[in-house]
């Protein structure tokens, strides 16, 4: 009666198999990160301190600290948020909520896909070409958000679509059956139901935008100024480009002081990572059904 | 019995279809079709005012595209195509510029109850809301009127701010059936109503439908050919995307019909 027969017996060993394997690839996985974030802890970390966080860097980058990148970094990431979230949503919310499902969506829909997979350098002369020359904006932290602002759209656009269809159709049915339009039907029913996974994607976005190097390179980050920027048409420095500088430009630079940038600035990525999926708990704690 | 007295007919004390006046639904040569793939053919039919009226027949016939269509629903389906003419209180329904003000006088309950990610307050206040009321005091007068019309206002009145989705599958019907109240709605459209509720709760809301009939009219497509026997005035029996016939309800279950099919239907021989 209750024995396995030989075909259970061998169900029973593929999956064991198959979670032994599927075990093993995500231990290779976890690996390289902590080895990186290792590395960087234990060679960056003596190079931490207040003055450095607080100060600018001195004798051609080799001492002082990171203050003016930092300032910066915080510039670029707030001007291309401010640039690309509305923009973003709203291409999401007429993409997923008003468009018909006809040849131009779906072509619309493959390019966003196709923008996600356009390599960043290529960006960065697209910004060059288009909003350091042509639009005369000169290379400036402007020129460097929009670029940014572009390079990181379709981010926000899949992540922003993906929220709303998340939400169930019935609701959106429900409410059109009692004469709602689609607008009051997204302000009313969509949006509050898609708000934390729309949050979750802008701040995956911020974390990428604070780490790329290359679409700002030609556009706005500069090696070197003394002062904080005081406007969007000013360049500046930045984490990213200040590592780049210092680790192959610059000459006689300490090790630790290398370092200590990359520390500082994986932290930054990875205090964003962390906001991001605390908020998504807390917002996900807030959903209605 | 129905009784024709004067204006309108009088069914046990309660007025009953007015089918001496002009109908509040005519429906001509309608059809529908999902991406060129019929659904519905050549439907024509009158609904009048206070009138319960049936629809049977079992899945697949064409009865959920049939109400889709009344509420215009069509406009959110680009797949759905729909040929023919429907006219409520005699105005063809695509002649409403703002269609929208069209179906907030449709009301329409699911099969499935879709409550609202909302309050069990803001579920039923979401139309009046809608159509400009913004006063507390009125709102909780329609809230609560609408509720108690549904049958719902005793066991939810002490927890009008939890969820609607936390209400029992029952509730939850009922809960819908007050949203659509809400909505003041000339016509009431009941797409399978009971198919997730209890016996006892679906007897609740079959009295709250018979009251109804003196406010508005109501079509009914039901999958419980009983159902349709104890509260529709007339019938229309639907088949595979055909209307195969129409009549008083009392004839067809008498077995006064025109086709067989109906009668093999309502007596479960097939379906």
């Amino acid at each position: 009666m209750f024995t396995a027969t030989p075909l259970n017996r061998r169900s029973y060993r593929n999956q064991s198999l198959a979670k032994a394997v599927f075990f093993l690839m995500t231990v290779v996985l976890v690996i390289p990160v902590l080895l990186i974030v290792g590395t960087l802890v234990v060679k960056g970390a003596p190079a931490i301190s207040w003055e450095f966080l607080f100060t600018a860097p001195t004798d051609n980058m080799t001492a002082g600290g990171i203050f003016p990148a930092l300032v910066g970094t915080i510039w670029l990431v707030v001007v291309a948020l401010l640039a690309s979230v509305p923009v973003g949503v709203a291409a999401a919310l007429y993409l997923s909520e008003y468009a018909p499902d006809n040849l131009l969506t779906r072509t619309i829909n493959l390019a966003i896909i196709n923008l996600a997979g356009v390599p960043s350098i290529v960006h960065a002369l697209f910004g060059f070409g288009a909003f350091v020359l042509f639009f005369r904006m000169g290379q400036s932290i402007l020129a460097a958000s929009l670029t940014l602002a572009v390079m990181t759209l379709p981010v926000v656009i899949v992540a922003t679509r993906e929220s709303l269809q998340a939400v169930p159709q019935a609701f959106r049915e429900a409410c059109w059956n009692m004469g709602a339009t689609r607008w009051q039907t997204i302000r009313k029913v969509v949006l509050p139901n898609s708000i934390s996974g729309i949050l979750t994607g802008v701040i995956l976005e911020v974390s990428r935008t604070a780490g790329e190097t290359a679409p700002i390179m030609f556009t706005g980050a500069t090696a070197f100024v003394a002062f904080l920027p005081e406007g969007v048409l000013d360049q500046t420095m930045a984490m990213s480009y200040h590592l780049y500088y210092i680790a192959t430009q610059a000459t006689n630079v300490p090790e630790e002081l290398t370092f200590g940038v990359a520390l500082v600035l994986i932290a930054i990525v990875l205090m964003m990572n962390a906001v991001s999926i605390g908020f998504r708990v807390y917002l996900r704690g807030l959903k209605k059904w | 019995m129905v009784e024709v007295a004067g204006e309108t007919a009088v069914v046990n004390g309660v007025p009953g279809p007015a089918y001496d006046e002009p109908p509040i639904i005519e429906v001509r040569d309608l059809s529908i079709a999902y991406r060129g793939k019929p659904a519905l053919s050549d439907v024509t039919l009158d609904i009048h005012r206070h009138e319960i009226f049936g629809i049977i027949g079992p899945a697949n016939s064409g009865k959920t595209s049939f109400l889709r269509a009344l509420n215009r629903m069509d406009a959110f389906n680009t797949a759905m195509e729909v040929s023919g003419s429907i006219r409520i209180n005699g105005k063809n329904i695509n002649d409403w510029r703002n269609e929208y003000a069209l179906r907030s006088r449709i009301g329409v309950v699911f099969p499935l109850p879709v409550g609202l990610p909302l309050t069990v307050y803001e579920n039923v206040a979401f139309s009046p809301r809608l159509r400009g009321i913004r006063k507390r005091a009125e709102l909780d007068e329609v809230v609560e009127r609408c509720l108690t019309r549904a049958a719902l206002w005793d066991e939810v009145k002490d927890r009008l701010d939890s969820l609607g989705s936390l209400l029992s599958g029952g509730q939850q019907q009922r809960l819908t059936i007050a949203r659509a109240l809400s909505q003041e709605p000339e016509l009431l459209l009941l797409d399978e109503f009971s198919i997730a509720v209890d016996p006892v709760t679906t007897m609740r809301i079959e009295d709250v439908l018979k009251e109804l009939r003196s406010e508005l009219t109501i079509v009914l497509v039901t999958n419980l050919v009983q159902q349709a026997r104890r509260l529709a005035d007339r019938t229309a029996f639907f088949l595979m995307g055909e209307l195969v016939e129409i009549g008083a309800t009392e004839d067809l279950f008498e077995g006064d019909v025109k086709d067989k099919r109906t009668t093999g239907y309502i007596e479960g021989r097939f379906g």
